[in-house]
């Protein structure tokens, strides 16, 4: 990471100027395509700042004093001078999965070029931007609310790099893309990551995302996907989060989808310190299918705040949401589920269920359903659900000489499974099922190793 | 094998058992019939070590160990077994990993090492058989969506793969079916031998007709008020309660 210009480390400066120093640098290394928003998107961030708890969206989670202090800024691509293999040693065979790798927010120049089918292209989304620009002219800046969102605006005026994923009409991806979003610094950083997924016309993809630390360094992450499902496409979105306490993690999902396609996500936060997900589904075309899932696993004082929003712009669309989340010691979580459903969004069928778990007095969760319906013929429901741990299963599991805490992993583990039942790629619910397990064990590893795939950390740095 | 004297328990200072005296010697079965509402129930969970009762007196002994102050799932180690009135449905944990964690813990509190899956699954093939319960019942989450006779089997099902010392069945006659009722009867006949034992908490008779007591109880306000053999079952069910609850007050 030599190149990472340490601006803010020691300095007081705004992340405005901080931009406006850098300008040069970033547009002279960068396509034309991003450049050409970041003029608008500095005026917006101006304008917006980062969010505070003033901001409606972001009511319950105040990110300004996690996005100011000391940080250094991934400017520029990490130069590694060692092979990744000496970094991590993946066993794929756990999961086969074509894998790559992000560290920092930049694609890692030597991930392979494994077989993928025919016209799929999975790569560094700097680069795609200078060999075919015009294809993410067509995409980039179109779904993400970069003029009204601070973060996003944030995120697109400091884009450099991140992956993308386009899958071409008709191609059917049977195995997982994987991403591994890597941090590893030996100072606190900050991170502007940008993604984009684009699948044609019945054409199918699952896309598993696992953001992990890998020292124990502060983190400030700032990611923005977007997506965009043409008729009759299927996107399965996994997104595994499993950073240290001193992370904070804003990770927007942007997804457009058209006619009969069908997407789903399933943000998994096994482990954290502050995290925002916004996972934003807008269905444009008639019979598309949107299903958001999350889990939420808290403990100490680590908080999560997820944030739905599923626009129903046009008639018989399907949507079905389901967060759940386990709370311990002094954790605190947030669930806010926007529906909207337009004026002619008739036969519109939205349902959404946020049940949490609470473990102790201190832990508190804030849940808030948001209908905004303005259709007639509308089917739609909502539930959010507290509750504490069912005394009579914990006696009835102890009657058969089942100790207090085994029954209560038992039964914490019984709530989420609602969540990872949704999962249905067989090897990957397995793993998950495990990791969940392993989390209310306490057991596991949120450095060393990648959880998914049992990768090894360099095994030198201490984790919170 | 097990010794209550003087028992006493109460619920948000609602004395339930107000002094509940009853001896089992290992190879006996008890029945402990009464009305509704006279403390049968409470008088199980107590000695399951439930906690939302307080015991304000009196003294239970199990294999010569106080067991008032254990935890529930000591208690279950030391070979107690309570079959529920109403077993608890649990989505999400599944029977087969329910059944080993407890087996295992069990093992573990014997000093023995964790069962092997193949062993597992042979012991599961075997008492499956014995009480007739349906794979696919085992294939899903504890008692989740099982029907009412169902649940008691599956209770049946975990007493004899668990093979407790003491069984204290809670109506687990009712809801059965004819056939149903026959099988459960045989599973716990075919378990019985002489060094393990059994209460049964019943309204009916007929179940006593399948598996004969060496003793019938009746419990009526929260103590034990008749002895008998197992005619005293057929007296009650020729004649009712009324008699009973006569001579109590008269004694009063
Ligand atoms: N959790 C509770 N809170 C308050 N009262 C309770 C509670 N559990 C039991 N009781 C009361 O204790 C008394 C005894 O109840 P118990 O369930 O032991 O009766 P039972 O003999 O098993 O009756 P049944 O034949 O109907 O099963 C009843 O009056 C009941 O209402
Ligand atoms: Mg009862």
């Amino acid at each position: 990471m030599d190149n990472a210009i340490k601006n803010i480390i020691g300095r007081d400066i705004s992340l405005s100027t901080l931009f406006e120093e850098n300008r040069q640098t970033i547009e002279d290394s960068s396509s034309k395509v991003l450049n050409n928003l970041r003029e608008q998107a500095l005026e917006a961030f101006l304008k917006l700042g980062i969010p505070s708890n003033k901001v409606e969206n972001y009511k319950y989670t105040n990110l300004q004093p996690y996005f100011s202090g000391d940080f250094s800024f991934s400017l520029n691509a990490p130069d590694f001078t060692g092979r990744m293999e000496d970094i991590f040693s993946c066993d794929v065979e756990t999961l086969d999965s074509f894998t790559i790798f992000i560290v920092n927010g930049w694609y890692y120049s030597n991930n392979g070029s494994a077989l993928l089918p025919e016209g799929v292209r999975v790569g560094s989304l700097a680069a795609l931007a200078k060999e075919d620009p015009s294809f993410v002219e067509k995409y980039y800046g179109k779904n993400a609310p970069w003029l009204s969102d601070g973060l996003v605006a944030l995120n697109t005026m400091f884009a450099r790099d991140g992956f993308y994923i386009h899958i071409p009409k008709g191609v059917v991806v049977e195995k997982p893309i994987q991403v591994v979003n890597i941090l590893l610094s030996e100072e606190p950083l900050m991170t502007n990551q940008r993604n984009l997924i684009v699948l044609e016309e019945n054409s199918e993809a699952r896309v598993l995302v696992c953001d992990h630390t890998l020292s124990s360094d502060r983190f400030v992450v700032n990611n923005v996907t977007e997506g965009f499902v043409a008729p009759n496409a299927r996107l399965d979105y996994y997104n595994l989060q499993n950073q240290h306490n001193a992370t904070t993690q804003v990770a927007g999902l942007y997804v457009d989808q058209k006619e009969n396609s069908y997407v789903k996500t399933n943000n998994l936060t096994l482990h954290t310190g502050v995290g925002r997900n916004n996972i934003v589904l807008k269905l444009l075309g008639k019979h598309a299918e949107g299903h958001a899932y999350g889990l939420y696993l808290l403990d100490k004082n680590q908080h999560v705040d997820n944030f739905s929003f599923i626009d129903h712009a046009v008639p018989e669309c399907f949507s079905d949401e389901l967060f759940k989340g386990v709370l311990d010691d002094h954790a605190t979580a947030a669930f806010t589920g926007k529906i909207m459903v337009r004026p002619d969004a008739q036969k519109t069928n939205a349902y959404q269920t946020n049940n949490n778990l609470l473990l102790t007095r201190d832990a508190k969760i804030n849940s808030r359903p948001q209908l905004e319906i303005y259709a007639d013929d509308v089917k739609c429901s909502h539930g959010a659900t507290v509750g504490q741990l069912d005394e009579e299963a914990m006696f009835y599991l102890r009657s058969r000489g089942i100790n207090k805490d085994e029954a209560t992993i038992l039964l914490m583990y019984a709530f989420a499974y609602e969540v990872i039942e949704k999962i249905k790629m067989d090897p990957l619910r397995e793993q998950i099922r495990s990791l969940v397990e392993k989390r209310f064990r306490g057991e596991l590893d949120k450095c060393h190793s990648c959880v998914v795939c049992g990768q090894k950390g360099t095994g030198n740095t201490s984790c919170l | 094998m097990l010794s209550i004297k003087n028992l006493h328990a109460k619920i948000d200072d609602k004395e339930i058992l107000r002094g509940v005296d009853l001896k089992v010697k290992p190879g006996e079965i008890h029945a402990i019939m009464g009305p509704n509402g006279s403390g049968k129930s409470t008088l199980a969970s107590v000695l399951a070590g439930h906690e939302m009762f307080e015991v304000s007196e009196g003294e239970v002994l199990f294999n010569g160990k106080d067991i008032l102050e254990m935890a529930p799932e000591d208690r279950a180690r030391e070979g107690l077994f309570l079959s529920f009135q109403y077993p608890v449905e649990i989505p999400g944990v599944s029977m087969v990993n329910f059944l080993r964690t407890s087996l295992n813990e069990i093992r573990k509190y014997k000093g023995q090492e964790p069962i092997s899956a193949s062993d597992f699954l042979k012991l599961m093939r075997e008492k499956k058989k014995l009480v007739d319960i349906d794979s696919k019942l085992t294939h899903r989450s504890v008692n989740e969506g099982f029907s009412g006779g169902e649940k008691k089997k599956n209770e049946i099902f975990q007493m004899v793969m668990l093979d407790p010392k003491l069984a204290i069945l809670d109506e687990t006659d009712s809801g059965l079916d004819i056939d149903a009722l026959r099988i459960v009867a045989n599973g716990v006949n075919n378990w019985k031998r002489p060094d393990n034992a059994t209460i049964l908490i019943t309204h009916y008779q007929r179940l006593l007709e399948y598996i004969v007591p060496d003793y019938v109880h009746v419990l009526y306000r929260g103590r034990i008020v008749k002895t008998g053999g197992k005619e005293l079952a057929q007296e009650l069910e020729a004649k009712g309660y009324d008699w009973i609850k006569k001579e109590f007050e008269e004694q009063v």
